[in-house]
C-alpha cells in the first residue's frame, strides 16, 4: 500500500458569521484563495495535481454547482485538475482527506488537494430549503435534531454541570488567545483580499472570556438547559486546505512533508447523542493503527460544543493537556465544512512543531457519526 | 441658498442629547445624511465618543427613534473639534446644546466661521428668546438664523415650531418649513419670539394648574388624571402620567424659567409655586419612568409587579387606586358636562380647564398668528384631541364666559370678542376660525394637502352603510372611509367594499382605501367572532371567512387600480386589505402585522396566500420551493409588526414599489396621484400559480417551533396555532411537482381558521385580549 502524507496546511482566517470581517466574501472567492495560498507555500507543482477535494456541509446557494470544480478554476489551477465537493457535514473537509488516502493507496493518484468551505453568514446552516422526510421524523425525529439539543442530551447523560462546560470554555479561548499573541497562527493563515482590505487575523477569539462573563449568558437550546452560545461553537465563516500526497511524490519532488497518515476511521452513533461521535471513531482508528490513547501526543478534538468535546476526552481517556493545545472550536470558530482539513493539518503542525509520534484529529457530526485520522511524526 | 425641500441635501445637528441625537436620527428617516457632532468628552480614547454613544442607544430604544435600523448609516458621528468644518457642506446646522446663551453664543461663532453662506442655523432652544440667541452676532448669522424647535421624541411628535425675527432672510422659514412639511412630516406653526412659544407656554401653565389645583383640592393622582383626561379629549395619562412620561426633573427647570421670562402681569405668576413634593420626589431618585417611576411607580418589592401612586398630600406611596367619580363617568367625552358636574371632579375639572383655556385666549395674540396654530400646537405637541379653541367650542363660548366670571377669573379679551359665536364655524361646507380682529377667516390647508375631513363637510357620500363610507374626492377617484370602532372590520365593512366595487366601476377611475381615524384598522371585531363562537354560530363565521376572501379578491382583480393608504395600526384583516391593493401609499407611521396568531387564529383572508406570493416574487429572495413558505411562517407565526412604514417593506408586508408620505395631511392626496397615474392602461393581476412543498415544509416549521419550545420561547398553544399555519404555508399535503392555485390556499386558511376557531385555546386567547387588549401567552 501507498503511504500518504500531509506536505502542507493553509486556512484563511476564521471570522464570525454576519458580523466579521469574511462576511462579505463569496465562499468559492474566500476557497479560491486559501487553495491559491496553498499552491505557492508548498510550492507543489499545480500540473501534478490529480483533484481538488473539497469538503462543504451545505453545498448550495453560492456554495452550490459542485463548487470544487469552480473553486479550481478561481484558483488558477490548470484545466487537467478535477474537483468535487464531499459532504459529510462536519466531517465533510477531514473526509476529503480520507478520500485522498484511499485514492493514493490504491494507485488513483499523487497529489491532491483537499479543502473544506463554509460561509455560515451567506449560506445557512440548514440550507436554503430544508425539506425533512414528514414520515422519517414521525418515526425517528431524532435524525433531525437540532446540535444543540444533542448537546444537552449529552450533557445530561455524562453530568456535565454548566460552570464546567464554561471552564472549559474559558480555557479553550485562553490557549486561543496566548497562541495568537504568540503568532503561532501566522505559518497557517492565508491573508484574504476582500472588497475592504486584507483579512489576516481570526476574529473569534476573545481573549477577554472568563468563567464570570459567561455564566450571564441564557441558554440558547433549552429553557432549563445548560448549553449557552458561550459554550457552543461560534457560527463562522472561513476555509483550510491541506495538501496530500504520496510519500514517494514527496520525497522525489523536494516537498516537505508534514506527517505521514497511519489510519482513519468513520462510525455512526445515536442521533440524538452524536457529540460523542468521536469516541467510536477514534476507537476504530486507534486500533487500526495498533495503538493506544496513550499513544497520542497530540489531540486535535472538534469543539462543537464544551459538552460533547469533555465527554469525548473524558470517554476515550486522553490527557486534556495534550487536546488542543492551541484552542478549539469553541474560541476559534467552527466554518462546518473547513474544520475536518483545519484540524488534521493542526494536527500535523503541532507534531511537528512540539515534536511526538502520534497525533489524533477527531470530530463529531449531526445526525450520530464520528471520524477519526491518525496521524505519525516524519 | 437652499428654497425648497429637495433643497437640503445635508444636515448637521450639533448636540447629541436626547433632543439633538432624536433630530438626526428623524432626519436620516427622511433619507437625508446627517453629521451629528458633540464634545470630546475628557481623557476620552474615541473623540467621538458621546455622538456614537447616542446613536447606539438609539438602535436600542423603543419607540424606536429610527423607522429602520438600517437609516442609521445616514449618521455620521464627530466631534465638534475635529469636525466642525465639516458643517461646510450642510444646508441645514441644527444647535441642540445645553441651554445656556453664552456656550450657544460660542458654538454659534463657530459655526459662522465654517458654515456655507447661506446655509441655515437654527436653534432647538426651547426656552431662550430669538432675540437674545442672536444678540451681539453678526449681522448676516442673524439672517441666516431661525428657532426650530423639535418636540420629544422628535419622530413621533408631529409639532415643529418656528420662530424667525424681523432680521430673518426672506425665504428662511420657508424652505426648513417645507422640508419639515414633506421630508420630516411635520406641521409648522410659526410662532412669535415670546417665552415658551406657543406649545409649552400653555402646557406649563396647564400643567401647573393642574398639578396645584389637585394638591390644593386634595385629589388623589388618580382621580385628577381621569378628569384631565378622556372628558377633555386629553390622553388617559392625564397630567401627573404625563409628568412621568416627560420627566419630574424637567419641571422645575423649565416652570422657573418662564416665570423667569414672562411679563410680571402674566397670570402663571398667579399659579406657579415650587412644589415641596416635586423637589422631594427627584432627589429620591423619582424623575419620572426614566428613574424609579415619578408620581406613579411600579413595586416590585416580593416579586410582583403593583402599580403605586403617590400620595399628594403626605408624599407616600401606596397601592394605585382606581379613580370612580360619577362626574367622569357621566361626562364621558362632554367637556361641558365635565365642569357642570357638582362633585370634587366637576370643580377641579372646571378649576383647571377654565384658566387653562382663557390662558390659550390670553396668549394667543402674542404667541400665534391665529387660534388654529394655538390648537395645532396643542394636538401635535400635547396629543389634545381637541385644541383649546375647539375645545371652548364644545363648551359654548358663553358657557365659559359665564364660568369663568363666577369663579372670579379675568375674562381675557379674544374671549369677549367671541361672545355670542363660536371660534369656529362652517359655511357652505367651509370652515372658517375667528380672527383676531373678530371678523372670520377660511382655514387655509397648506398646498397639495387633501383631508376627507374637509370633503365630508362639503359633500354627500356616494354610498355606504353604518360601516364604511365612500366619497368622490374628485379627478375620478373614489376614497373608501372605514369608520367603525378602531375601525373593526365586520360584515357591513365587506358589503361596503363590494358596493364600492361596484360603484367605482360604473362611475370612478380608480379606489383609495383611506381613513382619517388614529388607526387604519385594528383588524376584524374580535368581539363578534367570539359571541359567534360562544353560541357555536359555525356555519355564519365560517361564512364571515369566506366571504371575506372574496370580497379582497374581488377588490385585487378589479378593473381598476386601487391603492391602499394607511397611517397608524394595519393589523390582522387590516393588513390584509392592503395586501389586495394594486399600490399602497402609507404614511411613514404605519404599524402592520399579520397578528392573528396572537389570538389564537391564522390570517384567513388571504393574508398568507398574499405573504407566500410576495416573497415568491421577490427577485432579491432566495429560490426553491421552501424559501417563500419559510419567510411567511416566521414572519406571521410570531405576529411580526412592522413598526414603520419603512420596516414594512423590510418584510413585504408593503412593496419595494409602495410609496411612503412622512406628512400624515399629505398621505389622501399622495394617494390619489398614485392611484391616478395607474389608471391609463390599466389591467388587472394575473392569477399567481403557487408551487409548495407540502407535508416536508410542514415537518420543518413544527421542527421550528418546537425548538422555541423547548427554549421557553413558545407555548403549548403557540404550537398548535403555529400548527395550522405550518399547514397552509406548507401548502397542505400537495406535492412540489403540483400546482395550487389561489383558490386552493384560500381554503387552507379557511380550514385552519375554522378548526382553531373551534378550539377553547383560541377563544381564551379572544377573550383575554377584548378584556385586557394584551395577548393571552397559553
Amino acid at each position: 500500500m501507498t503511504n500518504a502524507v500531509i506536505a502542507g496546511y493553509v486556512r484563511s482566517p476564521f471570522t464570525p458569521a454576519r458580523k466579521g470581517a469574511l462576511a462579505k466574501v463569496r465562499p468559492d472567492d474566500l476557497a479560491a484563495q486559501v487553495v491559491k495560498g496553498l499552491v505557492k507555500k508548498t510550492g507543489i507543482d499545480p500540473k501534478a495535481i490529480e483533484d481538488l477535494i473539497l469538503g462543504c456541509a451545505f453545498p448550495e446557494g453560492e456554495q452550490g454547482f459542485n463548487v470544487a470544480r469552480l473553486i479550481t478554476f478561481l484558483a488558477d489551477l490548470p484545466r487537467s485538475v478535477g474537483g468535487v465537493t464531499v459532504n459529510r457535514f462536519c466531517g465533510s473537509s477531514m473526509q476529503s482527506i480520507h478520500q485522498a488516502a484511499g485514492a493514493i493507496a490504491i494507485g488513483a493518484g499523487d497529489v491532491f488537494i483537499c479543502a473544506g468551505v463554509e460561509s455560515m453568514t451567506r449560506v445557512p446552516m440548514m440550507g436554503f430549503n430544508p425539506l425533512p422526510n414528514p414520515e422519517l421524523y414521525k418515526t425517528m425525529p431524532e435524525a433531525y435534531m437540532g446540535m444543540g439539543d444533542t448537546a444537552e442530551n449529552v450533557a445530561a447523560k455524562y453530568k456535565l454541570s454548566r460552570s464546567d462546560q464554561e471552564a472549559f470554555a474559558v480555557e479553550s479561548h485562553k490557549r486561543a488567545a496566548s497562541a495568537q499573541a504568540a503568532g503561532k497562527f501566522v505559518d497557517e493563515i492565508i491573508p484574504i483580499q476582500t472588497k475592504d482590505g486584507v483579512v489576516s487575523e481570526d476574529g473569534c477569539i476573545r481573549a477577554e472570556t472568563t468563567a464570570e462573563s459567561l455564566a450571564d449568558l441564557k441558554p440558547a437550546f433549552k429553557a432549563d438547559g445548560v448549553v449557552t452560545a458561550g459554550t457552543s461553537s461560534p457560527l463562522t465563516d472561513g476555509a483550510s486546505a491541506v495538501l496530500v500526497c504520496s510519500e514517494e511524490y514527496a520525497t522525489q519532488n523536494g516537498l516537505t512533508p508534514i506527517a505521514r497518515i497511519k489510519s482513519v476511521a468513520v462510525d455512526g452513533c445515536l442521533p440524538e447523542i452524536m457529540g460523542i461521535g468521536p469516541v467510536g471513531a477514534s476507537k476504530k482508528a486507534l486500533s487500526r493503527a495498533g495503538l493506544s490513547a496513550a499513544d497520542i501526543d497530540v489531540t486535535e478534538l472538534n469543539e462543537a460544543f464544551s459538552s460533547q468535546a469533555m465527554a469525548s476526552i473524558s470517554d476515550l481517556g486522553l490527557d486534556g493537556t495534550k487536546v488542543n493545545i492551541d484552542g478549539g472550536a469553541l474560541a476559534l470558530g467552527h466554518p462546518l465544512g473547513a474544520t475536518g482539513a483545519r484540524i488534521v493539518g493542526k494536527a500535523a503542525s503541532i507534531l511537528k512543531r512540539d515534536g511526538g509520534k502520534y497525533a489524533l484529529a477527531s470530530q463529531c457530526i449531526g445526525g450520530g457519526q464520528g471520524i477519526a485520522t491518525i496521524l505519525e511524526a516524519m | 441658498m437652499p428654497k425648497l425641500a429637495k433643497d437640503i441635501k445635508q444636515v448637521a445637528v450639533i448636540g447629541a442629547g436626547v433632543m439633538g441625537a432624536g433630530i438626526a436620527a428623524h432626519i436620516a428617516n427622511s433619507g437625508t445624511p446627517v453629521l451629528l457632532l458633540d464634545i470630546v468628552p475628557e481623557g476620552a480614547k474615541n473623540r467621538n465618543a458621546v455622538a456614537e454613544g447616542a446613536v447606539a442607544k438609539m438602535l436600542k430604544t423603543d419607540p424606536a427613534p429610527f423607522m429602520s435600523k438600517r437609516v442609521a448609516k445616514l449618521i455620521t458621528c464627530g466631534n465638534i473639534e475635529d469636525d466642525l468644518d465639516k458643517i461646510a457642506k450642510c444646508d441645514w446646522i441644527i444647535e441642540a446644546v445645553i441651554e445656556r446663551l453664552d456656550i450657544k453664543q460660542d458654538l454659534y461663532r463657530k459655526i459662522d466661521a465654517v458654515r456655507a453662506k447661506g446655509s441655515v442655523v437654527s436653534s432647538n432652544t426651547s426656552t431662550i428668546p430669538l432675540a437674545t440667541l442672536i444678540d451681539g452676532m453678526d449681522e448676516s448669522f442673524a439672517q441666516d438664523f431661525i428657532i426650530t424647535h423639535f418636540f420629544n421624541p422628535p419622530r413621533y411628535m408631529r409639532l415643529l415650531e418656528l420662530v424667525g425675527s424681523g432680521k430673518t432672510r426672506d425665504g428662511v422659514i420657508d424652505t426648513i418649513a417645507d422640508f419639515a412639511d414633506r421630508k420630516l412630516g411635520k406641521t409648522c406653526v410659526t410662532c412669535h419670539d415670546a417665552p415658551g412659544f406657543i406649545a409649552n407656554r400653555l402646557g406649563v401653565y396647564w400643567v401647573q394648574a393642574a398639578m396645584t389645583e389637585a394638591m390644593d383640592r386634595n385629589l388623589t393622582v388618580e382621580e385628577a388624571d381621569s378628569v384631565i383626561g378622556r372628558p377633555f379629549g386629553i390622553p388617559k395619562t392625564g397630567v401627573f402620567g404625563l409628568m412621568d412620561l416627560v420627566g419630574l426633573d424637567l419641571m422645575p427647570h423649565v416652570q422657573s424659567s418662564m416665570a423667569g421670562l414672562l411679563d410680571k402681569s402674566d397670570p402663571f405668576h398667579a399659579i406657579y409655586r415650587e412644589s415641596e413634593l416635586v423637589s422631594k420626589l427627584i432627589a429620591d431618585g423619582y424623575t419620572g419612568r426614566k428613574g424609579k417611576g415619578g408620581f406613579y411607580r411600579l413595586n416590585r418589592d416580593g416579586g410582583q409587579k403593583v402599580k403605586e401612586s403617590v400620595d399628594l398630600q403626605t408624599g407616600e406611596f401606596s397601592k394605585s387606586e382606581k379613580a370612580r367619580l360619577s362626574s367622569v363617568r357621566d361626562a364621558g367625552k362632554d367637556p361641558r358636562k365635565m365642569m357642570e358636574a357638582s362633585d370634587k371632579g366637576g370643580q377641579y375639572g372646571r378649576a383647571v380647564m377654565g384658566k387653562t383655556l382663557a390662558y390659550a385666549a390670553y396668549i394667543a395674540e402674542s404667541a400665534a398668528n391665529s387660534i388654529v396654530d394655538v390648537d395645532d400646537a396643542m394636538k401635535l405637541g400635547y396629543a389634545w384631541k381637541t385644541g383649546p379653541f375647539e375645545l371652548i367650542d364644545a363648551i359654548g363660548v358663553d358657557a365659559l364666559i359665564s364660568m369663568l366670571t363666577e369663579d372670579g377669573i379675568e375674562v381675557p379679551a379674544l374671549l369677549k370678542k367671541a361672545a355670542g359665536k363660536s371660534f369656529y364655524k362652517v359655511e357652505d361646507g367651509d370652515l372658517y376660525y375667528l380672527g383676531f380682529d373678530g371678523t372670520y377667516a377660511k382655514v387655509i390647508r397648506p398646498d397639495g394637502v387633501i383631508l376627507l375631513e374637509d370633503i365630508k363637510r362639503k359633500s354627500e357620500r356616494v354610498a355606504g352603510n353604518r360601516a364604511a363610507s365612500l366619497w368622490d374626492i374628485g379627478d375620478g377617484v373614489a376614497c373608501l372611509e372605514f369608520h367603525t370602532k378602531m375601525n373593526a372590520l365586520d360584515s357591513d365593512v365587506l358589503g361596503a367594499i363590494k358596493t364600492s366595487i361596484r360603484t367605482v366601476k360604473k362611475q370612478f377611475k380608480a379606489l383609495v382605501i383611506y381613513n382619517e381615524g388614529s388607526n387604519f384598522s385594528a383588524g376584524a371585531n374580535l368581539g363578534l367572532a367570539l359571541f359567534a363562537a360562544n353560541i357555536a354560530a359555525w356555519p355564519e363565521i365560517e361564512n364571515l371567512v369566506e366571504t371575506g376572501q372574496e370580497t379582497y379578491k374581488a377588490l385585487k382583480y378589479s378593473p381598476f387600480p386601487v391603492v391602499g393608504a394607511p397611517s397608524g395600526l394595519a393589523l390582522g384583516g387590516g393588513c390584509e386589505v392592503l395586501l389586495h391593493c394594486d399600490a399602497v401609499q402609507a404614511h411613514g407611521e404605519t404599524y402592520i402585522g399579520l397578528v392573528e396568531p396572537g389570538v389564537g387564529l391564522i390570517p384567513a383572508w388571504g393574508g398568507c396566500k398574499e405573504m407566500i406570493r410576495r416573497w415568491a416574487e421577490n427577485p432579491k429572495f432566495v429560490k426553491g420551493p421552501m424559501a417563500p413558505s419559510a419567510k411567511a411562517f416566521e414572519i406571521i407565526s410570531v405576529a411580526t409588526v412592522a413598526k414603520s412604514a419603512m420596516e414594512a417593506k423590510e418584510n413585504l408586508f408593503f412593496r419595494e414599489s409602495d410609496g411612503i408620505t412622512m406628512n400624515r395631511n399629505r398621505l389622501l392626496a399622495d394617494a390619489k396621484e398614485r392611484a391616478l397615474s395607474m389608471v391609463d392602461g390599466y389591467e388587472a393581476p394575473e392569477e399567481f400559480t403557487y408551487r409548495l412543498p407540502g407535508e416536508a415544509a410542514r415537518v420543518a416549521f413544527e421542527m421550528a417551533v418546537d425548538g422555541f419550545h423547548r427554549l421557553g420561547k413558545a407555548t403549548d398553544y403557540d404550537r398548535v396555532v403555529a400548527g395550522e399555519l405550518a399547514k397552509v404555508l406548507a401548502g397542505g399535503d400537495t406535492d412540489v411537482t403540483e400546482e395550487l392555485s389561489e383558490d386552493d390556499i384560500l381554503e387552507l386558511e379557511r380550514e385552519g381558521f375554522m378548526r382553531l376557531v373551534r378550539n377553547e385555546g383560541t377563544m381564551a386567547r379572544v377573550e383575554h385580549m377584548l378584556l385586557t387588549g394584551k395577548p393571552l401567552r397559553n
